[in-house]
Parts: structure tokens; C-alpha cells; sequence
């Protein structure tokens, strides 16, 4: 029987993750389709405007499960993580307020406009509108990562009254952690929906289907491609470098480091003995991790077994060291799908500037495969963050054992965790079907549900 | 007044927006089954709540973000406490959510008919449920020297909570009724208008029962006294005018009224738990307070500020959102749900 503390853990993951398949694509998507609705105000050209319909309707459908399944990441902090909220509330609660004040009720409330406003406003207010939806996204995944950031490296606060208690919330805004990580972030949701847009139009440019339209969108999801997947690495390279400085742990199971090592060697393979803290098997670029830690070529990067010694030295014996596989292998495939993106993106750049894309259908073929990149990236991007902090939930501060409910039993997280779980894979059929099926219709001819309806009837 | 005092008006604000506001979605999709006979006319009900309701359920979230910053013990205790009850709760607001969005977006008539069930279960259980949990929270539930809920499910389920949940179910399938009457044309209108005539009576009826059990049952009207003040009084006189404007057909003020009872309903709740947040019916002295539960005076502050500043603008467009969709819905016109 597993206990509840695993099992709360178990839920976390499970419905954390989930979460995050449709918030990036709800951060990129939202900016994209303001920027169609923006071009249709501008230019007048109605191809605009059949854009921003049918991007517009896919995101919708993506949005909803976004929203309510960020219900549940509200309150299992509370439900599942009592100690954590009795501990960190009086800095981890504001800005989870605010999310809400500022955040939510913007993108709700305007997209709620933006889908019945068609006829009721003019264009320009309803492009506004849906900026407004925009700006609501991006500003939500702000103050969720000021939160989360405390987590990961906390500052402005005070050990007082058996609690952290805050000393300073501009400094909560200040955390250096929010500035490498929230860019990463929003890049990534711009990545998501440039991989979203580029392959579903290469899907249809293949079968020749609305050429216009989703050449249109193709180079749309091109120049935004670009523009993420470049900057998510830039950025991510800085994110690396921040870490190497304030959790050098994450940093050195993420690259299976046992050892202190300068000039630090980067690891491209290792098959290693956790357990034993050790390589079984390695190919290793010298000073390659240096480089990438300090921008020159050597400088000294900590390794497990050192940070552990160091650890058990200042917080007492215990074990400091999050789950290494995990954190090597999520790593590398963050990265390697970044990288692969960056490519594709980079090459669908260069055939679009020769006008050569539409002849090349192998790259159009290799596109809808591509769509799923930035949901690999995204999910273990955030594995890597989430489970190289362990044992900490918040670093330093406070160990997961010691943030659960301390009187939610097993049964009860279990009874939710099979609940959620079974709830959301039902969702998740229901939602790709949807998503399916609009993404392969003829724009403007959909069933016209969320659009501008002339004939008065609707989708029946 | 102190900030602690502060922050108890403010999530007693929050909770009047979410009741008064979701209030009538809920009850809208709870009257959804009943009144429409044909799918058009689903689409027409499901229509008159469509650009708000995502904007209304806000309100809840703000609420219980601002109970976990303001008052981080009384979050976590009634989180925690009531566990399997907001599972559930969860769970409709999850399938309502998502009903709304998809419903209308294939036309075979089991997935309709399937998302619109779950639309009627997603807006009941929560109804029912925010009764069940005000009533057990000023009643008092099992809550231990070290601030923890040590009771189970079945601590939840008792006979006043239940009466508490068949209350705010009716009264938020009446609100519903009402807006509904407000909004819809035709025979639809009709038929809500009847709905909520033939509501009145039940909700009263069970708004009495609570009020008198709560005399035996819970602290707070003992603690108001004989004589219980503005807010209960005017409370129920304004649930009681509402019946007179339901009978005159003037839905308008009855919505008014029924909203303003509702309000006043949460204010009355909130002065007789004050300055308590949980009750302990273990030990007086194990109550959660707005001061042994709260946050620092330094995070009150800042919370204070960031409020004044939001919570008109907020106000100010999502009042907007309201005129812009004024007009009534018919079957003529066009449906984006």
C-alpha cells in the first residue's frame, strides 16, 4: 500500500502535467490569433479574418480544459499539501490571489466577449478584446511563477512565528528565478502554438486543401516558430546558467555529475549506477559544461556526491539528492526536442524564403509529427524543474515528507487521484476528438459554432 | 478596523459576487433539463449564461486564492478538511466547464445530450454542496488544538448541512429561474416564469427551517441575539417582497431581491461566525479566528492595496460585459454555444 504522502505526490505530477498540455498552447495560441485579429483590423482582408475564426475555434476548445482543470491546481494545495500552505501562505497565497484578481478575470471575462461579441462590436474593440485575453494569459503565468519561484529559490521573507512570512513582495516580484524562468515559459507557449499552427497546415497543404488559407498560416507559424524556439533556447541557456549558481543539485543530477569537476566535461550519454554514484557507461564532452555554466572554458561545477557532503554538513543528515535518472533523462529530452525544433523551424525558414515549402513534402510530412515536440519539451521541462528540487518543496526551507495533509489518509488521495485521472483521460478523448476534427475541416466552413452565425441556425 | 477585519468583509465580498453571480448559471443549468423541449431550446439556455459564466466561477477562484493569502490556517484546514466533498465539488465544475465549451461543437445527439447531463450535474452538486458547507462551518465541525479538521465525510453529512444544501439548491435553482425569465422570450420565458413562481414557496419554506434549526443547531443567532439585527431581517424581507414581484411578473426587482437575500444571507452568516472563520466543536478555544488563522500584518497590507485597486476595475468590466449582452435570447437568434 502506498502512503498518502507518495500518493499526493502522484497526484501533483499527474494533474500538474496535464494541466500543462493546454496552458502553453493557450499562451501562444491567444497572442497568434490576436495577431491575425489585429492584421484583419489593419489590412482588411478577409483572409484575416477566416484565420483568426478558425485558429480561433481550436483555441477555444483547447482553453477549456485548461481552465477547469487550473481549479484543481488551486485547491490541492490545500487539500493535499496543508502543512506547505500552513507554512508558506503568508507569501505563496498572494500571488495566487492575485493570479486570480488580475489574471483570471481578464481572460475569462474577455473571452467570454470575444466568442458572443462578434456582431456586438466594432472590429477594432474586439481585436482589443481579444489582446485583453492575451495580456490575461501571459499575466496568469507571471504571478503562477512568482509563486513558483519562491519554491525554487526563496527570497524576501522571514522565518518568524513557526513560518515563512514575507518581508518584502517587491523582491518577490525581483527573484531572479522569475525573470529566467517566466521568458522560458511564455517562449515555450509561442513555440507550442507555432508547432500547432505549422502542422496542421502542413496537413492540409499536403492534400492541396485551402491552399491559400494555411500557406498564409504556414508562414504566419514559421516567423513565430522562429521567434520561440530560438528564444526559448537563449533564454533556457540563461535559466542553466542561474541554476548552475542557486541549485547547483538540480544542475548536477539534470547532467548525472558525481564528481566536482573544473574544467567541467558535458555529458551526451550516460548509463550510470544511482545507487553507487557512479558511470557505468559515458561519453563525455570535455569542458563542454563549463562553457555552457560560464561562458569560457573551464570553471567549477559541483557534483553530487560534493553538494550532498555539503548539504548533510549545513541541514543535517538526510538525503539531498532528487531522483537522478529522472532528472538526466528529462533533461536531455527538453533539450533535445528544443534543439530539434529550433532545427525544424530554422529549415521551414529558409523554404519559405525561397517559396520552395509547398514542393517539399517530406517536410510537410515530418510537420504534423512535429506537433508533438513541444509537448514533449514542455512536460519534461517541467518534470525536470519539479523533481530536481526534491527532497525540497521549498528549497531550503521546507522537504516534501513534511509539507502533506497531515490528516488526509491514503484512501481518501487515492479516491481522488483514480477520480481525476480516470475524469481526465475521458476529457482528453473527448478534447482530442474535438480538436481533430476541427483542425481537418475547411475553414469557414466549419459548423460556424463560436463564429459569427449568418444563416441564424447554427450548427444544426 | 483592523486589516484582519478587513479581509473578512473582503472574502464575505467575494462570496456574495460568487453566489449572486454563479448563483443563477448554476440554477440555469440545473433548470436545463426541465424546460427546454427541443435542442434549440437547450442552445437558447445555455446561451444566456454563455459569455459570463467562465467570468462568474472567477469569483470563486479569487475567493478561495484570497482565503489562502489573507487566512493561509483557514485554508488549509478546510481544504483539507473537507477533502472528499471538494472532490466532488471539483469534479462538477471540471464536467460543466468543459460541457459548455463542447457541447454544440458536433451535432449526433448523444454527445449533446451527454454534455448537457453533465452540465445538469455539474451546476446541482455544487449548489447542493456550498450549503452543506456553510451550514457545517457555522455549526461548527471537528477541528483539533493543532488547527486540523479530524473528522470524516460523514461528519459533514448531517441533517442541518443537509437541509443548509437543499436551500442554497433551491435558492440558486430560483435565481436561476428568475434571470432566466429575464432573458429568454416566448414560451421559454413562460415556462421559466412559472418555474420560478411555484419555487418561491419551497425556498422559504426551507429558508425558515434553517433559520429556526439554527436557533438549536448552530451559535450564530444566540450570538446575535432576540433581536438579530439589520442584515437577517432585512434579509428576509427581501425574499419575501420577492414573491409579491414574482406574482406582479416584475422579474427584474425580483431578481434584484432574491440576489439582495442572498447577499445579506452571507452577510448574516459572516457576522455570527465573527471573528471566527471555522467553528470547533471540539473546544471553543480551537476555533480558527480572522487572527490565529491569518497571514503577517505586512502581507494584509499588501493584499489591501492590490484589492482596492482590482476589485472595481473587475466590477467595472465585468459590469460592462452585462450591458453588452443585455438583449433577451429567442430561437431566432444566432447561437455561438
Amino acid at each position: 500500500m502506498m502512503d498518502a504522502l507518495l500518493l499526493a505526490r502522484l497526484q501533483f505530477a499527474i494533474t500538474t502535467v496535464y494541466h500543462f498540455f493546454f496552458v502553453p498552447l493557450t499562451l501562444g495560441l491567444s497572442i497568434l490569433v490576436a495577431i491575425m485579429e489585429s492584421a484583419y483590423v489593419r489590412y482588411g482582408n478577409d483572409l484575416y479574418k477566416r484565420l483568426t475564426q478558425f485558429w480561433g475555434k481550436l483555441f477555444l476548445i483547447n482553453f477549456a480544459l485548461g481552465v477547469v482543470t487550473g481549479i484543481v491546481q488551486e485547491f490541492q494545495f490545500g487539500m493535499n499539501w496543508s502543512e506547505y500552505s500552513r507554512f508558506v501562505g503568508d507569501i505563496f497565497g498572494a500571488p495566487l490571489a492575485i493570479e486570480a484578481l488580475l489574471a483570471f478575470f481578464l481572460e475569462s471575462t474577455f473571452l467570454g466577449i470575444w466568442i458572443f461579441g462578434w456582431d456586438k462590436l466594432s472590429k477594432g474593440a474586439h481585436a482589443a478584446v481579444m489582446w485583453a485575453v492575451a495580456i490575461g494569459s501571459s499575466l496568469s503565468a507571471l504571478w503562477i511563477l512568482i509563486a513558483n519561484s519562491f519554491m525554487q529559490e526563496p527570497v524576501g521573507y522571514v522565518l518568524r512565528n513557526g513560518r515563512a512570512e514575507m518581508t518584502d513582495f517587491f523582491a518577490l516580484l525581483a527573484n531572479p528565478h522569475v525573470w529566467v524562468q517566466f521568458p522560458h515559459v511564455l517562449f515555450s507557449g509561442i513555440t507550442t502554438a507555432a508547432f500547432f499552427v505549422l502542422g496542421i497546415s502542413a496537413w492540409h497543404l499536403l492534400r492541396k486543401s485551402n491552399v491559400d488559407f494555411f500557406r498564409r498560416s504556414f508562414q504566419i507559424g514559421i516567423i513565430y516558430g522562429v521567434i520561440g524556439s530560438v528564444l526559448v533556447i537563449l533564454v533556457g541557456h540563461s535559466q542553466a546558467q542561474h541554476m548552475v549558481q542557486t541549485q547547483p543539485m538540480k544542475m548536477a543530477a539534470a547532467e548525472a555529475l558525481w564528481e566536482n569537476a573544473d574544467p567541467a566535461s558535458m555529458s551526451l550519454f550516460t548509463f550510470g549506477n544511482e545507487p553507487e554514484r557512479r558511470d557505468v557507461f559515458a561519453i563525455r564532452i570535455p569542458r563542454l559544461l563549463s562553457l555552457l555554466a560560464y561562458n569560457r572554458l573551464d570553471g567549477e561545477v559541483k557534483g553530487i556526491k560534493n553538494l550532498e557532503a555539503e548539504y548533510e554538513a549545513k541541514y543535517g543528515p538526510g538525503n539531498y539528492a532528487p531522483p537522478i535518472a529522472l532528472s538526466y533523462w528529462n533533461f536531455r529530452l527538453m533539450v533535445g526536442s528544443g534543439f530539434l525544433m529550433a532545427f525544424l523551424a530554422l529549415l521551414g525558414l529558409y523554404l519559405v524564403l525561397k517559396n520552395q515549402f509547398e514542393g517539399r513534402a517530406w517536410y510537410l510530412r515530418l510537420m504534423p509529427y512535429a506537433l508533438f515536440l513541444p509537448y514533449l519539451a514542455n512536460t519534461t521541462g517541467w518534470l525536470l524543474t519539479e523533481l530536481g528540487r526534491q527532497p525540497w518543496i521549498v528549497f531550503g526551507l521546507m522537504k516534501t515528507d513534511q509539507a502533506v495533509s497531515p490528516t488526509v489518509t491514503a484512501g481518501m488521495v487515492l479516491t481522488s487521484l483514480v477520480t481525476f485521472t480516470l475524469l481526465y483521460g475521458a476529457l482528453m478523448v473527448a478534447d482530442v476528438y474535438l480538436l481533430a476534427k476541427y483542425a481537418r475541416s475547411e475553414p469557414g466552413k466549419e459548423d460556424l459554432i463560436g463564429l459569427p452565425d449568418l444563416s441564424g441556425q447554427g450548427g444544426e | 478596523m483592523d486589516l484582519n477585519t478587513v479581509w473578512f468583509i473582503l472574502i464575505a465580498v467575494l462570496f456574495i459576487g460568487y453566489f449572486f453571480l454563479e448563483g443563477f448559471d448554476y440554477g440555469v443549468g440545473i433548470l436545463l433539463p426541465f424546460l427546454a423541449k427541443e435542442d434549440r431550446d437547450r442552445r437558447v439556455i445555455i446561451n444566456t449564461i454563455g459569455p459570463h459564466w467562465d467570468g462568474n466561477e472567477v469569483w470563486l477562484i479569487t475567493a478561495g486564492g484570497a482565503i489562502f493569502a489573507a487566512f493561509p490556517n483557514w485554508y488549509a484546514t478546510l481544504f483539507s478538511g473537507f477533502y472528499l466533498a471538494l472532490v466532488l465539488m471539483l469534479v462538477g465544475l471540471i464536467v460543466r466547464g468543459v460541457a459548455f465549451e463542447f457541447r454544440s461543437k458536433d451535432k449526433n445527439p448523444r454527445w449533446r445530450s451527454l454534455w448537457d447531463w453533465l452540465i445538469f450535474v455539474g451546476s446541482f452538486v455544487p449548489a447542493l454542496l456550498w450549503g452543506v458547507a456553510l451550514a457545517n462551518i457555522v455549526k461548527g465541525v471537528p477541528i483539533d488544538a493543532s488547527k486540523n479538521y479530524v473528522g470524516g465525510l460523514f461528519n459533514l453529512l448531517n441533517p442541518y448541512a443537509l437541509v443548509g444544501g437543499l436551500t442554497s439548491l433551491a435558492g440558486f435553482t430560483l435565481h436561476g429561474a428568475i434571470f432566466l425569465s429575464l432573458k429568454t422570450t416566448d414560451d421559454l420565458m413562460e415556462r421559466a416564469h412559472t418555474t420560478a413562481s411555484k419555487l418561491w414557496l419551497p425556498t422559504m419554506a426551507l429558508i425558515f427551517v434553517l433559520v429556526i434549526w439554527g436557533y438549536f443547531a448552530t451559535d450564530v443567532f444566540t450570538r446575535l441575539g432576540v433581536n438579530p439585527g439589520l442584515a437577517p431581517i432585512s434579509a428576509g424581507a427581501a425574499l419575501l417582497t420577492m414573491g409579491w414581484f414574482l406574482r406582479t411578473r416584475r422579474h427584474g426587482w425580483a431578481f434584484a431581491m432574491n440576489g439582495l437575500g442572498m447577499a445579506l444571507t452571507v452577510v448574516t452568516v459572516f457576522l455570527g461566525l465573527y471573528p471566527r472563520v471555522m467553528v470547533s466543536s471540539l473546544n471553543p478555544d480551537w476555533s480558527l479566528t480572522i487572527y490565529n488563522a491569518s497571514s503577517s500584518p505586512y502581507t494584509l497590507t499588501v493584499m489591501t492595496v492590490v484589492a482596492l485597486i482590482f476589485v472595481p476595475i473587475v466590477l467595472i468590466y465585468q459590469g460592462w460585459t452585462y450591458w453588452v449582452f443585455r438583449e433577451r435570447i429567442g430561437r431566432q437568434n444566432s447561437l455561438k454555444y
